[in-house]
């Protein structure tokens, strides 16, 4: 090494260095090898024949397949918009006031996080076979009700916990200032709170939008014959077979994703460029 | 006399048993900057955040402008606030939280903009409109907070400790400013501060506070020369308190007999009821002297009865602080006393050293006799 390296500048041995690439393959390697065999020019998976784009004409041909993507990307932005305000309120209200049984209630909502998945899923189906039955003959979107509230319900959870945690490092001397100045209880809200809110909003989002995006158990209990979702269909077409068409649904599945967490985080970003230039 | 501007009357305000504020009867004139002043935990910010409209008190009443302010709450009071925190909108512009105020109040874009401009000028910050917060230090995030509260045109500005976040340097020189600014603008400025000297420095007048009761209200050279009980002669500056009883007690003179000091005064006290008394005496004002075996005593004042306002003592310790030295000084039966003495020339053949005996003397018109 030409240059000595800092104490602290653990990055420029080769040790370390070494490690980060390991961790990179552990981490990438799986996807990348489902990405490549999208392009494979075979019905079988391994054995690499040559480059296609069939199959991804394939999967825009599959009406079932687009049907269960559009029906998981619908639920998903209700889900994630719900699960937000809920969430958020939430929080809001576990941060600002005392009420009898609080502990008990900040106890109740981190249940759907540790309650194991299936027993989610399970209750779910009783629920909503037993309990309050979803009609299966409502139009589109409605008939994905059943799902979206199952979403919904392990989804806010997981923003509350977040905007929670933001919360604890609020001035509370900026709420009272911004009521000082004029503004009134739900401006100082918007003005201050929300401001403050808004990185653990967006995080929020982003958690609860993947959640709901790539849930299977639970969705595969609530889910009826005419409300398949992407992660519940592309289980089915494995059970057949693992052809090139489930991994190139799967790419875009992780396209769509990583183009979404693209643009939330641009979208952070950008605001606090707007707010640096002074609107 | 004309209605003040704020009158506190009767306020209390209890969290369960414990009484933050206790009976509290108060009147602050237009104009006024009065500081409130006393130790943390004394009540002065829970009676600044009352005005504010930010606590509601238990009982009593709160006039401004002689307009009863129950039920008002904070976005409707005649009064700004600067937070302790400064508590400056860290996501807004300079421009942005100076404005804030008046773009609530629905003031319209041009006019709003003179405003902000001619309130950034008058805590010196023009040309940081576009500044954000983080990008500011201590105290020009508080000039951001004055700005912010001054723009608005309060009847009263309130102040939550406002130098005690600054270095001591920058603190000196915003007591001179806030009180240029407050000359300027003309608004009767509140302060809440526990730090004795700023309120001295700054205020009109200063209430001192001590376990939710107010002790003194007056002008900062009253509440140190002519303090109303112990807590504020002791809170006030520093002071030797002598515990004794009348002996004397005419119109003209009264004699306090203390354990190990005699105390003369040329004056009667009002209002003593033949128990305990105590005599406050500044350390700058008692006299050093030289004392050795046979030698002069000090010269005392005529009248002044046989061994009174004298004592013998030993220099034990002294701290020099460049402008003074602070002296202690062992009396007779053990008891230290505190003298300061100004450093007036650069050298002295005769100073005071360690383990020197001295002479303690005072005039009669140095102690303040309290009652309590």
């Amino acid at each position: 090494m030409s240059k000595k390296a800092a104490p602290l500048d653990y990055l420029s041995r080769w040790p370390l260095r070494l490690w980060l690439v390991l961790v990179a393959i552990f981490l990438y390697a799986p996807l990348l090898t489902l990405m490549a065999f999208s392009f494979n020019d075979s019905r079988r998976n391994i054995v690499w024949q040559g480059f296609t784009l069939d199959w991804y004409g394939a999967v825009f041909q599959d009406s079932d397949l687009l049907t269960a993507f559009g029906n998981s990307l619908t639920i998903a932005a209700i889900s994630t918009v719900v699960s937000l305000i809920l969430g958020a309120m939430v929080a809001v209200a576990c941060w600002r006031f005392r009420f009898p049984l609080k502990p008990a209630f900040e106890g109740a909502l981190a249940l759907p996080i540790v309650v194991p998945e299936i027993c989610m899923g399970v209750a779910m189906l009783v629920f909503f076979s037993r309990v309050m039955p979803w009609p299966d003959d409502l139009p589109w979107p409605f008939s994905l009700g059943a799902i979206i509230i199952a979403h919904i319900s392990f989804s806010f959870p997981f923003v509350a916990v977040i905007v929670r945690a933001r919360l604890a490092s609020f001035n509370r001397e900026l709420e009272e200032a911004a009521k000082d100045l004029g503004a009134s209880e739900w401006r100082a809200f918007m003005d201050v709170l929300v401001p403050h809110m808004k990185p653990a909003l967006i995080a929020g989002a982003l958690l609860a939008f993947t959640l709901s995006l790539d849930d299977f158990v639970i969705t595969f209990f609530t889910a009826g014959p005419d409300t398949v979702t992407f992660p519940v269909k592309v289980y089915s077409m494995v059970r057949f077979s693992v052809t090139p068409e489930v991994n190139a649904a799967s790419t875009l599945l992780i396209v769509v994703t990583v183009l979404l967490t693209a643009i939330g985080l641009k979208m952070q970003g950008k605001d606090v460029a707007k707010m640096e230039g002074g609107q | 006399m004309a209605e003040p501007l704020i009158r506190i009357e009767g306020v209390c305000k209890r969290f369960g048993d414990f009484a933050a504020v206790d009976n509290v009867d108060l009147a602050i004139e237009e104009g006024e900057f009065f500081a409130l002043l006393g130790p943390s935990g004394c009540g002065k910010t829970t009676l600044l955040r009352m005005l504010a409209g930010l606590e509601v008190p238990t009982e009593g009443r709160i006039l401004i402008d002689g307009k009863d302010m129950e039920g008002i709450p904070p976005n409707k009071r005649p009064v700004n606030m600067v937070f302790q925190s400064y508590a400056v909108f860290p996501h807004m512009t300079v421009e942005q939280n100076v404005g804030y105020g008046l773009r609530i109040d629905g003031v319209a874009k041009d006019e709003r903009a003179q405003r902000v401009q001619e309130a950034l000028g008058l805590v010196k910050l023009d040309g940081f409109e576009k500044r954000k917060p983080d990008q500011l230090s201590g105290g020009q995030r508080q000039r951001v907070a004055l700005a912010r509260a001054l723009v608005k045109r309060p009847r009263v500005l309130l102040l939550d400790e406002p130098l005690s976040a600054l270095d001591a340097k920058l603190r000196e020189a915003m007591r001179s400013e806030l009180a240029i600014i407050q000359d300027k603008v003309g608004v009767t400025f509140v302060m809440v501060t526990h730090d004795q000297d700023e309120a001295l420095a700054m205020a009109c007048r200063c209430g001192v506070m001590n376990k939710g009761v107010l002790q003194q209200v007056a002008t900062p050279s009253d509440l140190y020369e002519y303090p109303a009980n112990r807590f504020v002669a002791d809170f006030i500056g520093s002071v030797n308190l002598f515990e004794g009883k009348l002996v004397i007690d005419e119109t003209s003179q009264a004699l306090i007999e203390a354990d190990g000091a005699r105390v003369w005064v040329d004056h009667g006290v009002t209002g003593a009821t033949g128990g305990t008394v105590w005599a406050a005496l500044r350390p700058e004002k008692i006299e050093l002297s030289h004392r050795e075996e046979g030698g002069h005593r000090p010269p005392v004042a005529a009248g002044t009865p046989e061994g009174a306002n004298m004592l013998a003592g030993t220099v034990r310790h002294y701290s020099y602080l460049g402008s003074e030295t602070v002296y202690e000084i062992e009396a007779a039966g053990g008891r230290m006393i505190k003298v300061l003495r100004s450093n007036v020339r650069r050298y002295e053949d005769r100073g005071f050293d360690y383990d020197q005996p001295v002479w303690l003397s005072w005039s009669p018109q140095s102690p303040a006799v309290l009652l309590s």
